[in-house]
């Protein structure tokens, strides 16, 4: 079926209501003669996606501790004491935020890499637009209505949603956990994945439970209406299924409810420890908009940035723990991303403005753990001009993981991504 | 949550009156609460308001016309784009057109209805004296019924028993038309009892001797369509069986004389005034508004302290629907938060109710055959979604609305309910075009109707306030205000984003920007309306 006549179908086709999606996902209904893409690439891997909303501060994150007397200068209100940074073994110059101890055991124990000074040609700072060229994978001047991972997706499972789910792929290509479905997973047509939109509706599903009292009039009809709405949604029930296999995991996660992006993970490895067979699973946490009060004045490497850090090691550690546990920790890697770095030099509200380049960071039990590039050169004295300098386009972290985790080869990375980019070694 | 209480009783209503009371009024009485008419009532006294919905328009709306011509028929005796309800004549070829025509342009009545109770009263009449279009299959007859539903929806009960049991439409529809002495068809005499007037609850003990009686009295008219336009029953005295009717004792044992010549007819008259004389009549027809405009549970106490009553001021008013819906809609009981949001929106109130919801714009009406088509969807929408105006799927109207335990939980099942948000996707994104015409939800125009937009807060506050009778919970609030409105970003720092996108709305070149805030808009009304919570109104 070429794409026009698909659209033209979708009137008549089924819905997969709200419960999960958030966003309703369009599935034509029937089987039939179509053969999903048997050569599923990469096999059993799976990717994470960690979206660290607001732009990171990369340069308290990842401290360029062999130019320390720029960094101070450019940051004094908020630079974090050398003697506190953590170092890194077999490391010489770079060291990470005081909070990010679990990062430092996962990158000792080869675990975990960082890559420095990710970005693109002319840097946006408007958050909205930022995130959406992370999103897409688009040049900083263009406009594409497409996610990479949706396209991706579309690459691998052709004509999704139509045929789907079917026995080669009978779950979701992607979940999205804590958030509305992302540009990022946007097809051609349709959203390539579906979202779990908070943590407390997987559990109600895994439970059978809603949210209502259904003690009043009104609560007892959306009761009923939740009830038929996970009946009509065959993903609500893999899922469910998936979860129901997995009776224990890691303890090393925080309480619920304390740690919001670790109660995310801990779904991710759930359902990937219950065999879902979704190729990529997106979570994220904000507040990372450090305008002012980064740190506190007294402790430096205290604070809200710093207890954001924290939450990050914490989960991923906790993430990584439990992966090992479920025995799934070789199908499995992932990527911190933030739409943009913050300024080199700190505004006298004790934070950061917006900015260019910032690492990112890579984890998994099979990964090519050290430090890609270089730390970003600062100046002596740092302006409100200055910025991170681009060592690596982000579009080449994407290809990099589309050929070398999901198994697909340069030109059709190539085709995913608005052009071609040199390979960077992260696994 | 705390359990929203509900008061048993038709007390006066003597709370707060602003839009969320005005909004909770227009959506049950109307087709979804328009924002301009909750204003309207919200700016005038309770008194006022209620007053306003109770003003009958006796005008006649411009008639359905011929919008069916096509490169296979053209209609010989009525021109394109002018009425057929006026014709001599239909035939083979322009029956279903216009009876397609006649459904489109019932739509249409309703999307253009005024602040007025009379169209949604059609509706309930139209369930309540069922007949469908494709059984009649005549749409001179179904536009006749409809504009007699029309002109007695705000009137008297009696007067309009005495008018549909004529009506054209039905005596075809329940074999009226075939009544005669010599072997009396029954169907009419059956429904008249069972369905239209006392019904079969508990306090109804009819016989079966009684539906032969009643059938009796009701023989004589034949459908007179000599002249298609002219179409009406007529009383033919030969056809009318003139012996006496023996009624039984739930009818106090009435002896409906039979009447010779012309005045047979009054004999009709007659057998309603002794069935009006029911008190379970009245009661039977409360317990319908009931279901219809309340809820869908009748307990005892509601039977004793809301149906009773109800059916009481029914018959004092000799048998007025006015009075009963004014002390419905102007009690506490009505207003109960409790009572919000406890019905689960009909197909016609989904689909008609987010046309007027959202402000959508129509084709103009020069341009007759795109909006019809326009129309047309939304009607076919509403019938896929099990509501198909002009035809409920049998006498008895709607299971929905009489169908022991379900009720309004009928509507929803696991093909409609996906079917009514692939609608409400659809409306936000590429709607139904014809031609240059797109019906579509106008995201940003209608964002740019609210209090203040560009408040993240406000903007969620008033989409709430507008589309839901229930609370939104605070977690979908941080949800749609952080996942999307924000794009992830958290706390009230990050709200100026939002508003800096929402002001550069005014630059006309900011396309991106301007796609983005469309976008935002777009995920956030989808993500509204595929929460269960708009289903309920």
């Amino acid at each position: 079926m070429k794409r026009k006549e698909f659209l033209k179908n979708v009137a008549a086709g089924v819905v997969l209501p709200s419960f999960l999606n958030g966003i309703s996902l369009k599935a034509l209904a029937g089987t039939s003669t179509f053969h999903a893409l048997s050569r599923l690439m990469g096999e059993d891997k799976v990717l994470v996606l960690i979206q660290l909303a607001g732009g990171n501060d990369g340069l308290n994150t990842v401290i360029p501790v062999d130019q320390y007397s720029a960094y101070s200068a450019a940051r004094e209100n908020i630079a974090i004491p050398e003697n506190k940074a953590l170092k890194l073994q077999g490391v010489e110059g770079t060291a990470l935020h005081p909070s990010l101890t679990g990062f430092q055991q996962l990158f000792n124990e080869g675990k975990l890499g960082i890559i420095q000074a990710v970005s693109y040609p002319k840097p946006n700072f408007s958050h909205f637009r930022a995130t959406d060229i992370w999103m897409t994978a688009s040049d900083s001047n263009m406009v594409l209505n497409t996610g990479w991972a949706g396209r991706t997706l579309d690459h691998l499972f052709p004509q999704f949603p139509a045929h789907y789910p079917n026995a080669t792929m009978p779950d979701p290509l992607a979940i999205q956990v804590g958030s509305v479905v992302s540009s990022t997973f946007q097809g051609p047509s349709f959203t390539m994945g579906i979202a779990i939109s908070n943590t407390s509706k997987f559990y109600n599903l895994i439970e059978g439970k809603t949210d209502v009292e259904s003690d009043s009039r009104w609560g007892e009809q959306i009761n009923y209406i939740e009830e038929m709405s996970l009946k009509t949604d065959q993903y609500a029930n893999v899922i469910k299924q998936a979860a129901l296999k997995v009776t224990a995991q890691s303890d090393q996660y925080p309480a619920a409810g304390k740690n919001g992006l670790a109660d995310q993970l801990k779904i991710v490895a759930r359902l990937i420890g219950g065999g879902l067979k979704t190729k990529i699973y997106m979570v994220n946490m904000g507040s990372f908009d450090t305008h002012s009060k980064q740190t506190e004045d007294t402790d430096k490497t205290s604070g809200n940035h710093s207890s954001l850090l924290k939450k990050l090691s914490e989960a991923v550690t906790a993430f990584m723990a439990d992966l090992e546990y479920l025995q799934v920790k070789d199908k499995v890697m992932g990527i911190t991303f933030s739409e943009f770095g913050r300024r080199i030099k700190s505004n006298a509200s004790g934070g950061t403005d917006h900015g260019a380049a910032a690492p990112m960071f890579y984890f998994g039990h099979t990964v090519k753990s050290g430090i890609i590039g270089n730390n970003p050169v600062l100046p002596a004295n740092a302006t409100v001009q200055d910025n991170v300098a681009m060592q690596h386009d982000f579009r080449a972290v994407y290809s990099s993981i589309l050929q070398n985790w999901m198994g697909l080869s340069p030109d059709e990375a190539g085709a995913i991504l608005p052009g071609q980019y040199p390979l960077i070694p992260v696994v | 949550m705390p359990i929203a209480p509900v008061t048993v009783s038709l007390k006066a209503y003597k709370g707060k009156w602003g839009v969320e009371e005005a909004a909770h009024l227009a959506r049950r009485t109307q087709f979804g609460a328009n924002w301009a008419d909750v204003q309207f009532y919200a700016a005038r006294s309770f008194k006022k308001a209620i007053k306003a919905l109770f003003e009958q328009d006796d005008s006649i709306p411009p008639p359905p016309v011929n919008t069916y011509n096509d490169d296979k028929y053209t209609d010989e005796e009525i021109a394109a784009g002018q009425t057929w309800t006026t014709a001599a004549k239909q035939s083979g070829m322009n029956i279903g057109r216009r009876k397609n025509s006649l459904r489109s342009w019932w739509i249409g009545q309703m999307l253009n209805q005024k602040r007025s109770l009379q169209e949604k009263m059609i509706l309930f009449w139209h369930n309540h004296f069922a007949t469908e279009m494709n059984k009649v299959d005549n749409a001179t007859f179904s536009y006749k019924y409809h504009m007699l539903l029309r002109r007695y929806a705000l009137g008297n009960f009696r007067d309009l028993l005495n008018a549909i049991t004529v009506d054209p439409c039905m005596l075809r529809y329940l074999n009226g038309a075939n009544n005669v002495k010599k072997a009396p068809d029954e169907n009419y005499g059956r429904e008249l009892q069972e369905l239209f007037t006392v019904g079969k609850d508990k306090g109804s003990h009819y016989t079966e001797d009684d539906v032969k009686a009643a059938a009796r009295v009701l023989t004589g008219y034949r459908i007179d369509n000599k002249v298609l336009a002219n179409a009406q029953g007529v009383f033919e005295p030969n056809r009318h069986d003139t012996t006496d009717k023996q009624f039984s004792s739930f009818y106090n044992n009435t002896i409906i004389k039979g009447v010779k010549d012309k005045e047979g007819a009054t004999e009709v008259a007659a057998l309603i005034d002794m069935i009006l004389q029911q008190d379970e009549v009245s009661k039977y027809i409360c317990r319908k508004l009931y279901r219809f405009f309340v809820y869908h549970n009748i307990d005892e106490e509601t039977e004793k302290n809301i149906i009773e009553p109800l059916a009481k001021t029914f018959r004092k008013s000799n048998y007025d629907i006015q009075p009963v819906l004014k002390q419905l809609f102007s009690s506490k009981h009505f207003f109960d938060a409790g009572n919000r949001g406890a019905v689960i929106k009909s197909p016609i109130d989904f689909c008609i109710g987010l046309c007027r919801e959202y402000n959508i714009s129509f084709p103009a009406a020069d341009d007759y055959v795109t909006l019809y088509t326009m129309w047309q969807n939304i009607h076919n929408t509403a019938n896929q979604l099990q509501q198909n105006i002009g035809d409920p799927p049998n006498v008895a109207g709607w299971p929905a609305y009489y169908q022991v335990p379900q009720y309004d939980k009928i509507w929803i099942n696991s093909d409609t309910l996906p079917r009514r948000n692939q609608f409400t996707d659809r409306m936000v994104s590429y709607g139904f075009t014809k031609d240059k015409f797109k019906l579509a939800i106008d995201v940003v125009a209608y964002a740019q109707t609210f209090k203040n937009p560009g408040d993240p807060d406000a903007l969620i506050e008033e989409c709430a306030q507008r589309l839901y009778s229930i609370p939104l919970p605070d977690k979908e609030r941080t949800y749609l205000k952080q996942g999307i409105l924000l794009s992830g970003l958290q706390g009230q720092m990050s709200d100026h984003y939002w508003t800096d996108a929402w002001n550069k709305l005014i630059d006309a070149n900011d396309t991106i920007n301007k796609k983005d805030v469309t976008n935002k808009l777009r995920k956030l009304f989808q993500y509204l309306m595929n929460l269960p919570q708009y289903q309920l109104c």
